[in-house]
């Protein structure tokens, strides 16, 4: 016999289900309950940098938008610092940089409205390029997925980028890149997720 | 004070895996490729925090949080309580804790379902609380019943609750259901068997606590909720080429 290790195990991971709304968009599911609802407005009305809009889908693997799927983004102000005590520099006041995103029921298209987030500046010196993490959760995924959206307009900092340069097929890291677009005048990103197929997007465990 | 370093890896073979087919819908939403697994930087080990200004005091309480003024949801009455740890049995505080479930019968309030079983008037079936200083949570709310659902022909959900909890990292955001004790449709669940092994399972369901129940009044479940520990920095190597 040896001694026994005290951990704990973490309480095993379960599908957000069809009707994830309830709980975190109770408009989305046709109720108004709530004083307000949380993850609406990421960047606040005092963020600095450019403002933009990330649209996309979630596409499974019969190549049919996903129309219950719920994302939740999270990301650094226009200066790569985080809203969160262990993160070093301030952040505008209002300024959370996470958000919860909601598909259109009909069509699987979801869309939020935010700032580009700056380089954030990594312990070991390194520079992570703009990017948003993102964690998509619907009924039949079982574990939350964890991805992360990079911008096509920053090469030279995604070339540098390390997670990037961790995925040793450049064709997949492709799937990371939202492509930018303009509509009447404002910078609009399209980043389409693709659960199979071979331009299956990169997920991380991370 | 020993400074706080990465969270442990998160147990793959502990959580249910992506392709899990007597789950049909998994079947075509689960990725195929391997993930490419990240050591964690300043992205993971931040994440949201909350505050009171985020919430109110009736969001944890579904019994009235929907409900007319004078009036009730109708079901069993319970309170679901309990304690939000890290791996190191660290309490976590001031977490975000989200809830939401089906009415007495089995019925959500929500445009997409359309279960022959009716919506209570008065009941939303969410709520929404923050743990405290010693990481304890509690919602009152009535139980939820169980509901048929399209897998199998003839498929029924155990009584259960979904629940969403933050931690103080994204990469400790975790989504998942509790269930209670004695429920006899948890064996054959195949969400519930989306999870190998059987001591995992043991730990979504909610123990009956006799001793939190209110006499003549509410009973109670215990419920407690493990997000992913981290490891101190014992040692700081020196970046290389210093």
């Amino acid at each position: 016999m040896t001694q026994q290790l005290d951990y704990l195990k973490e309480t095993p991971s379960q599908t957000a289900g069809p009707y994830v709304h309830i709980g975190l968009a109770p408009g989305a599911a046709g109720f108004d309950i709530y004083r307000q609802e949380l993850g609406w407005d990421i960047a606040g009305p005092n963020a600095r940098g450019e403002r933009i809009r990330v649209e996309g889908v979630v596409i499974d693997g019969m190549g049919s938008p996903i129309k219950d799927v719920m994302l939740e983004t999270w990301q650094a102000n226009s200066e790569g610092i985080y809203a969160h005590p262990e993160h070093t520099g301030d952040v505008e006041d209002g300024f959370r940089g996470w958000g919860r995103v909601i598909t259109d029921f009909d069509t699987g298209e979801w869309g939020f409205d935010t700032v580009k987030p700056g380089p954030v500046k990594l312990p070991d010196g390194k520079v992570s390029a703009p990017h948003i993490s993102l964690w998509i959760v619907a009924r039949g995924i079982n574990v939350g997925l964890q991805t992360r959206l990079y911008f096509e307009d920053e090469t030279e900092a995604n070339a540098a980028d390390p997670v990037i340069n961790l995925i040793e097929w450049e064709k997949r890291r492709q799937t990371l890149i939202a492509r930018k677009t303009e509509r009447d005048g404002k910078t609009v990103y399209r980043f389409e997720v693709k659960l199979q197929g071979p331009d299956e997007t990169v997920f991380f465990d991370i | 004070m020993l400074k706080p370093g990465p969270f442990y890896q998160r147990d793959r073979e502990w959580h249910p895996p992506a392709h899990t087919p007597n789950y049909k819908t998994s079947v075509s939403r689960s990725p195929q490729y391997s993930m490419i697994s990240l050591e964690n930087n300043v992205s993971e080990i931040t994440g949201p925090t909350f505050g009171h200004n985020d919430i109110d005091p009736l969001d944890k309480d579904l019994i009235y949080n929907y409900a007319k003024s004078g009036e009730s949801a109708i079901g069993e009455r319970i309170i679901l309580h309990g304690r939000v740890l890290d791996e190191n049995a660290k309490p976590i505080p001031n977490t975000l804790v989200e809830i939401w479930q089906a009415n007495a019968g089995g019925r959500y309030r929500h445009k997409k379902d359309t279960y022959l079983a009716p919506i209570d008037p008065n009941f939303g079936g969410c709520g929404r609380t923050l743990t405290d200083e010693n990481g304890y949570y509690y919602f009152r709310t009535v139980k939820p019943g169980a509901y048929p659902w399209r897998n199998w022909v003839n498929n029924w959900r155990p009584a259960h609750i979904h629940m969403s909890i933050f931690g103080t990292a994204f990469c400790q955001r975790l989504i998942t259901q509790c269930y209670f004790e004695g429920d006899p449709l948890i064996a054959k669940c195949p969400i519930v068997n989306t999870i190998p092994d059987p001591a995992a399972i043991e730990l979504l369901v909610a123990k009956l606590d006799l001793n939190a129940t209110i006499p003549l009044d509410t009973i109670a479940y215990k419920f407690d909720i493990v997000l992913r520990g981290r490891r101190s920095t014992l040692f700081e190597n020196r970046p290389e080429g210093n």
